[in-house]
């Protein structure tokens, strides 16, 4: 399995990466669920979930996902969904996941690790120290 | 005039177009969830894990926030909560129905009923606060063959949007699935109980039955003062030699009963003769050998858990050579478990007192069994015998039957061990495994 996170402070906001595996399903699903929910217990305020290596998200990933919403959201927290590839980007529009979670696409990334600073839409996850954590 | 008309043609065409491809992947979706659900049902795996993840797969397929499974109790009328997703804590583990609930979801099968719509029914009067905290919007019996198993709880959908009818029909199909696994587990308890209340009736038979053949041993032993216990104790040593044999734990009972059951025929000899103090006579051995055949006729119509309990009273006279009774049988015409039962009745003869001589030192016993093997006796259930004997010298056992049986004396006879691990050697019936080395 492929699913790491990093955990970065900047400031005020405490934002945690995960890497979600080629296929998010059941078994890789859940690792993604206890390592948010991980996370929120830590403190983090947003979570990115990076779908760069992600081809295909199943129904049982869709559900996990959006309980991974429910609990950021009931935490307070707000949650990112980075690099998802364009057939997923349709899935979650089509049932409505991506009502309740920024996509970000590579390039937006990008952009948005260069306005860490200036926009306090988005905290600085990757200026500080990156150290994936596996799970 | 007409180039708009084309423009609006070619619009409405890139709409439908685009409909047409959203429906297609929603349909795509929704079939892989189904297909998942199916195969999660069939896979017939841990019942939990099958009901969270059909959990998973309804509100994965239509983008579904939260909700719940939970099981039918008829006993208890209660909808017992399996598997929850983003319901929070505070819901409640078991619902409970009232009649007229539990009519209308039977009537109601599968289809979901919008719980904003449903106020009508006690049980979204009782848990109207609970169902609209936690923003539940449809509920679903799950009834399968005409009985109301389960039921589904779910929540709003992720898009905001009402649920349609193509979700409806969507979650009725998988409703179906859902309520099928949980039909399916309930029968399996159902089996497992009834299986298991066969099994409790089954062993309480056999523990009757046990105690009648005892009591039946008894009975055939008080007849005989000098032989008391010889029923008994033959059913202990065929039951060793039959474990010794690996025989099966229904067959080691059956060789055991059969042991017990074997002078069953004697009951109807003449005391006189059975408890001569003297050799008797033709005549008095003629009517004392009626007693194989007159056992089988009082076993043979009991219906016995064990096989061959009567042929083995029948035949535990005869020998290999031909030269027994009552039917001069060889070999392999004899039942195997009457060869059994030939020997613990003859070894048990051997080793207690009869009133017309003392019983036989050890080595002697053994020496003639060894000299018979082949001639009265199995070989192969000779060596049984003896190696289930020498286990017990040798400490290999815990449980000291030989030495309950025969007294702690005559087991610790001189150099006992020694000749029953030579005769194992000289007989080596089968194979070179036999051979025990005789330090």
């Amino acid at each position: 399995m492929n699913i790491e996170a990093a955990c970065l402070a900047s400031g005020g906001a405490k934002t945690a990466v995960v890497y979600a595996d080629d296929y998010l399903n059941k078994l890789t699903g859940e690792k993604i669920e206890r390592e948010c929910k991980q996370r929120l217990d830590e403190g983090c305020n947003e979570l990115v979930v990076d779908f760069s290596n992600t081809e295909i998200v199943n129904s049982i990933g869709v559900s996990i996902l959006l309980g991974v919403i429910d609990v950021a959201s009931n935490a307070g927290a707000r949650v990112v969904f980075s690099e998802v590839n364009e057939s997923t980007v349709e899935l979650f529009d089509m049932l409505g996941v991506s009502r309740h979670a920024a996509i970000v696409s590579s390039g937006q990334r990008s952009v948005v690790d260069g306005r860490k600073g200036t926009d306090p839409q988005f905290s600085d996850p990757l200026a500080a120290d990156r150290r994936p954590l596996t799970t | 005039m007409p180039h708009d008309n084309h423009l609006r043609i070619e619009e409405f065409k890139q709409v439908k177009f685009r409909e047409l491809i959203e429906n297609k992947n929603k349909l795509v979706h929704t079939f892989g969830a189904l297909a998942e659900l199916g195969h999660e049902v069939a896979r017939r795996a841990n019942f939990q894990e099958t009901i969270r993840t059909s959990l998973h797969l309804v509100l994965g397929s239509l983008g579904i926030m939260r909700g719940g499974v939970a099981r039918y109790s008829r006993f208890e009328h209660e909808l017992n909560m399996l598997a929850v997703r983003g319901l929070g804590d505070s819901f409640p583990l078991s619902l409970g129905l009232c009649y007229e609930d539990e009519r209308q979801f039977l009537v109601n099968g599968l289809h979901p009923i919008e719980v904003s719509q449903a106020s009508v029914l006690p049980f979204f009067q009782i848990y109207d606060h609970t169902f609209s905290s936690t923003k539940l919007e449809l509920f679903v019996p799950l009834v399968i063959s005409d009985e109301t198993v389960g039921a589904l709880f779910l929540g709003e959908k992720a898009s905001g949007e009402p649920y349609t009818s193509y979700d409806r029909e969507v979650i009725c199909a998988m409703g179906r699935h859902v309520g099928s696994a949980i039909a399916q587990r309930n029968l399996m308890t159902e089996i497992e109980r009834r299986s298991d209340e066969n099994r409790k009736l089954y062993d309480d038979l056999k523990m009757t039955y046990g105690d009648t053949v005892k009591a039946f041993a008894a009975a055939i032993d008080f007849k005989d003062k000098y032989t008391e216990g010889h029923s008994v104790r033959v059913g202990r040593y065929s039951e060793i030699i039959a474990a010794e044999l690996g025989w099966g734990e229904d067959e080691v009972e059956g060789a055991a009963t059969a042991g017990y059951l074997h002078d069953v025929g004697k009951l109807t000899v003449e005391r006189k003769i059975i408890n001569a103090p003297y050799r008797i006579n033709a005549k008095e051995s003629a009517e004392l050998n009626k007693h194989p055949a007159v056992g089988y006729q009082i076993l043979a119509p009991i219906h016995h858990p064990y096989a061959d309990v009567p042929l083995a009273a029948k035949y535990h006279h005869e020998r290999l050579d031909g030269r027994g009774y009552p039917d001069g049988l060889f070999d392999r015409e004899i039942p195997y478990i009457a060869k059994v039962v030939n020997l613990a009745d003859s070894f048990d003869a051997m080793t207690t007192d009869r009133p017309y001589r003392r019983r036989r030192p050890a080595n002697e016993v053994f020496d003639d069994l060894h000299r018979n093997a082949g001639k009265q006796f199995a070989p192969e259930i000779v060596t049984s015998f003896f190696r289930g004997i020498l286990k017990e010298l040798n400490g290999e056992v815990k449980d000291k039957k030989f030495r309950r049986l025969l007294g702690r004396e005559y087991m610790e006879a001189e150099g006992l061990a020694i000749a029953l691990r030579n005769s194992l050697n000289e007989m080596a019936p089968t194979s070179p495994l036999t051979m025990i080395n005789p330090d």
